[in-house]
């Protein structure tokens, strides 16, 4: 059976099908299969265009037809967020993987953003620079896909997010429109901040189809270190006194969980005399804990934390909390945890991000989630879950966005008014 | 003054008493313009709330009368943000100055937008915490006219903008209703509206209050000044230092005309030169002295004449008073001056700066250079003369042809200033229409009767509700590739 075969058979129209076709080539009109499900929900079709300027027609004529897209890069995390309401088409960004301008001398890249981050940092290495971020799997994950999701890890605390790292970017609408905002200079003010917008977005008000960004440069050396606590308190105390101190450390971060003491890390890049200087200085700030030299495992910490065996019974939370909340928090996780037979794990940044794992019965899982958002939020946090057993998928992904709900919905309504873009997968029903 | 006019004016006065209406013409003078003085308009009414229900109050009722209503710090803008809009009102935050809250175990500070940039961080500096956007304005412009354009600063380089440290926002909506934007945690769950507010250039809403980041300060600061034979060689040292992989906190250069010119103004005893490069590095102290000999090695091999370093705390602020006068001392030398505020890639400097020099030499009208070298952000300074017939409409001329360049070469009209009243005629040589269609559909979410500082950013409002750009068929349908199937 060809694509157009089957689509026809899951009620798509035949002519509409010849027109996706006429577009971007019949090898690119597939079937979506269950592998392609999002969140739960099985799309008809799915279509890979060959340029920005297709996509923005694919997504065009589905948004006339009345269909809903679900955009889709490397599909690493197409889980995130809630199941959609509705699902028709998977656009899919895996034929836009040029990376356009490497400036190096500017230390600026664009790129489309099917492109994933490995090739993109592969490319910026040959000029000793790179994308200043870590974000899950960058083998698979794409560039459009990372910034939809605001995926960032440790390197978060020196170089700041995306929404610090992207300074221009094009998007389509689903009326056709490609718009472009921004620039490729690292500084500009010249109209509204689009590409912060759409940064975190989960595709629902437009599809990334090209990015720029600042770039770093790729150290000179590195060295990480280890540092174990008793408990959280103690774990605190470290990490309170790095932070205060004039220490110029790129990442620190802290595990936790149900059966090992908290360690911590801590990342420094610099000249061979620097991060000398700078090694003394922890040992005397941690003192009386000792420090020892980290390998460089601790880079994947995340990853790690994301590799379970049993995704029935397993929950995985991004949480966001004052730092200097971070004892109590962990605390309290071990403590519901603890009152429901869960396992979990915990690895905290200095940013006050940080990753949760809780294993075990899904009503104790939803049970111990739902306890630990009211807390959250109510000392100004919160908890966005980001894998849940399928038992679960009606559990709501993002907690409240606040009084602003309201304004977003206003925003979603301006760019996207049918509610074509992964409809009811954001936060707020949006 | 009409009927309805002297209803709304007595209403208004029972929101913020006497003492914070401003009605009379002879003090609405002192609201007609901003930091831009070429532009000016006399508003209604000048309005002083000290709270967040007074805003509110106030508009809502510009929001039930139509009237349309511009927000004013300290009013140090150089692109005419804050002039007022006719029949306008103008809602001063010189009463709403109090700083918070302060939370040094999460470097978190709580402020009202009326608080004075460099108080932040005079709040803070005894537990050596500073607040980092530094505008050269920032002894006097206003947390939230920083919030409003987005300021830079000298200092970005390495620390980012105002949209770097604002986490969250208390708004204002055009409608009157409040809204809470982002917040004092990281990635508050829904779009990150507070990256959109922030930069907006008050055309969103109203800031009442602001969270910022904090951040610690270095063990060290060094501070060099490298004089070279011209701006190509100090140039060419920029790029690489860059190349070499260093961030140095700042990279500021300038021209012999402005180094003349802040001479005059506060001796900064800076060495005379073609182009002179302030370059300075913070971190560790074992850090920054290794990158300090390359930055030193990298200046002499393009040339450099001379190079000192500043010994002391003294010494550095007499080299950053130098820099941050540079506007101002431009009165020394010439009568009259426009600041533009174009960005280019780095690469493109020699490129520009030899295209600004011919221009300049076809208009028979000086341009001084001072320049964010570090990122790009350049601010010509075209100097004139009012009096000589023809010269103000040549400045105008000139400093439009070096905001075409910047454009041309990749860059932006405006890196810190913000597009105000001053270049919204640039804004569609620098982007094609659908995308400032979707800014404004953007902006429709937000202020659907756009009341909040109405006529600013955009070169031609588009009223909400209208259909937004036309659609361009794609190309393989108008070539009728599609009828094949």
């Amino acid at each position: 059976m060809d694509a157009a075969t089957k689509s026809e058979a899951s009620g798509l129209h035949s002519s509409l099908r010849y027109k996706f076709i006429a577009l971007v080539g019949n090898e690119y009109v597939h079937a979506a299969t269950a592998a392609d499900s999002a969140a739960g929900t099985q799309p008809k079709l799915v279509i890979e265009p060959g340029t920005q300027s297709e996509l923005a027609e694919v997504l065009r004529l589905s948004n006339e037809a009345g269909l809903a897209v679900i955009p889709r890069g490397g599909g690493t995390k197409l889980g995130w967020g809630n199941s959609p309401a509705r699902a028709d088409i998977i656009l899919s960004t895996a034929r836009l993987t040029e990376i356009i301008e490497h400036a190096w001398a500017d230390l600026t890249v664009s790129v489309e953003a099917g492109c994933t981050i490995q090739k993109l940092q592969e490319t910026l290495a040959q000029h000793g620079q790179r994308l200043a971020l870590d974000p899950l799997w960058p083998e698979k994950a794409t560039v459009g896909g990372v910034l939809s999701t605001n995926d960032s890890g440790a390197l978060r605390l020196r170089f700041g997010a995306l929404r610090d790292l992207i300074i221009g970017a094009t998007i389509a609408l689903p009326d056709g429109t490609l718009a472009s905002s921004g620039g490729k200079v690292v500084k500009n003010v010249a109209g509204y901040d689009l590409p912060k917008l759409v940064t975190g977005s989960l595709g629902t008000l437009g599809v990334i189809t090209r990015a720029v960004f600042r770039l770093h440069s790729l150290p000179r050396n590195m060295r990480s270190f280890s540092v174990p606590a008793a408990d959280a308190e103690e774990t605190q105390r470290i990490v309170r006194a790095v932070q205060d101190s004039k220490l110029a450390h790129t990442f620190l971060q802290s595990h936790f969980s149900d059966d090992t003491s908290p360690v911590s890390n801590i990342l420094f890049e610099g000249t061979d005399a620097g991060l000398a200087a700078q090694e003394a200085q922890l040992r005397n700030l941690s003192a009386p804990a000792s420090v020892a030299e980290a390998s460089t495992s601790t880079w994947t910490a995340r990853e790690e934390l994301w590799t379970f065996s049993d995704p029935a019974s397993t929950a995985i939370a991004k949480i966001s909390i004052l730092p200097a909340n971070m004892a109590r928090t962990i605390d309290f996780v071990e403590r519901i945890a603890n009152a429901r037979q869960l396992r979990w794990r915990a690895l905290m940044y200095a940013t006050g991000i940080g990753w949760l794992r809780l294993e075990g019965k899904a009503g104790s899982l939803r049970d111990a989630l739902d306890v630990l958002r009211s807390e959250l939020q109510s000392r100004e946090g919160s908890l966005v879950v980001l894998h849940r057993p399928d038992k679960m998928l009606a559990f709501d992904a993002w907690g409240t966005a606040g009084d602003a709900i309201t304004l977003m919905k206003a925003v979603k309504k301006q760019l996207d008014s049918k509610n074509t873009l992964n409809p009811g997968r954001f936060v707020g029903d949006i | 003054m009409n009927l309805m006019e002297a209803r709304i004016l007595e209403e208004l006065r029972t929101i913020v008493d006497t003492r914070g209406l401003i009605s009379a013409p002879e003090e609405l003078h002192t609201y007609e313009c901003d930091g831009l003085t070429n532009f000016r308009v006399m508003p209604r009414a000048v309005l002083l709330p000290n709270s967040t229900e007074q805003v509110q109050a106030i508009v809502r009722i510009c929001h039930r009368e139509r009237i349309p209503f511009v927000a004013r710090g300290s009013g140090t803008g150089l692109s005419g943000g804050a002039l007022p809009v006719e029949n306008g009102i103008v809602i001063s935050f010189a009463r709403m100055n109090r700083i918070l809250e302060v939370d040094f175990p999460n470097a978190r500070v709580v402020v009202e937008p009326g608080v004075i940039n460099l108080d932040v961080t005079g709040r803070v500096s005894p537990q050596e915490y500073f607040y980092a956007p530094d505008p050269s304005s920032q002894s006097i412009c206003s947390i939230g006219g920083n919030v409003a354009e987005n300021s830079g600063g000298a200092h970005c380089l390495k620390y980012g903008f105002t949209t770097t440290h604002v986490l969250g926002l208390e708004v204002v909506l055009p409608d009157g209703s409040l809204v809470h934007l982002g917040g004092k945690t990281l990635d508050v769950p829904g779009y990150d509206l507070a990256g959109v507010f922030v930069g907006s250039e008050g055309t969103l809403g109203v800031a009442t209050k602001i969270i910022l980041r904090i951040v610690k300060r270095p063990e060290c600061i060094r501070t060099m000044l490298a004089a070279f034979p011209s701006t190509n060689e100090a140039g060419a040292a920029v790029s690489d230092i860059i190349a070499a992989g260093m961030l140095p906190a700042a990279i500021e250069m300038m021209d012999n005309l402005a180094i003349q010119a802040a001479e005059a103004a506060v001796h900064a005893n800076y060495p005379s030169c073609g182009g002179l490069l302030l370059v300075e590095l913070d971190g560790p102290v074992a850090e920054v002295e290794a990158l300090m000999i390359d930055v030193n090695e990298i200046c002499r091999s393009n040339g450099a004449l001379e190079i000192r370093v500043a010994q002391s705390d003294a010494e550095r602020a007499l080299v950053w008073k130098g820099r941050k006068a540079a506007f101002a001392a431009m009165g020394r030398i010439s009568p009259n001056y426009i600041v533009q505020d174009g960005v280019i890639p780095r690469t493109a400097l020699p490129r520009v700066m030899s295209e600004i020099e011919r221009l300049s030499g076809e208009a028979g009208l000086r341009v001084a250079n001072v320049f964010h070298a570090g990122d790009g952000n350049l601010h010509p300074l075209v100097l004139y003369d009012r009096r000589i017939a023809g010269q103000e409409e040549a400045a105008e001329a000139l400093s439009s042809h070096i905001l075409e360049l910047c454009i041309a070469a990749g860059g932006s009209i405006t890196g810190e200033h913000g597009v105000g009243e001053d270049k919204k005629k640039m804004m569609s040589k620098m982007f094609a229409e659908p995308d400032l269609a979707t800014m404004q559909r953007v902006r429709c979410a937000f202020d659907p009767l756009q009341l909040s500082n109405p006529t600013k950013v955009f070169p031609t409002p588009r009223l909400c509700g209208e259909k937004p750009g036309e659609y361009v068929p794609y190309p393989a349908e108008s070539a009728g590739i599609a009828e094949r199937y």
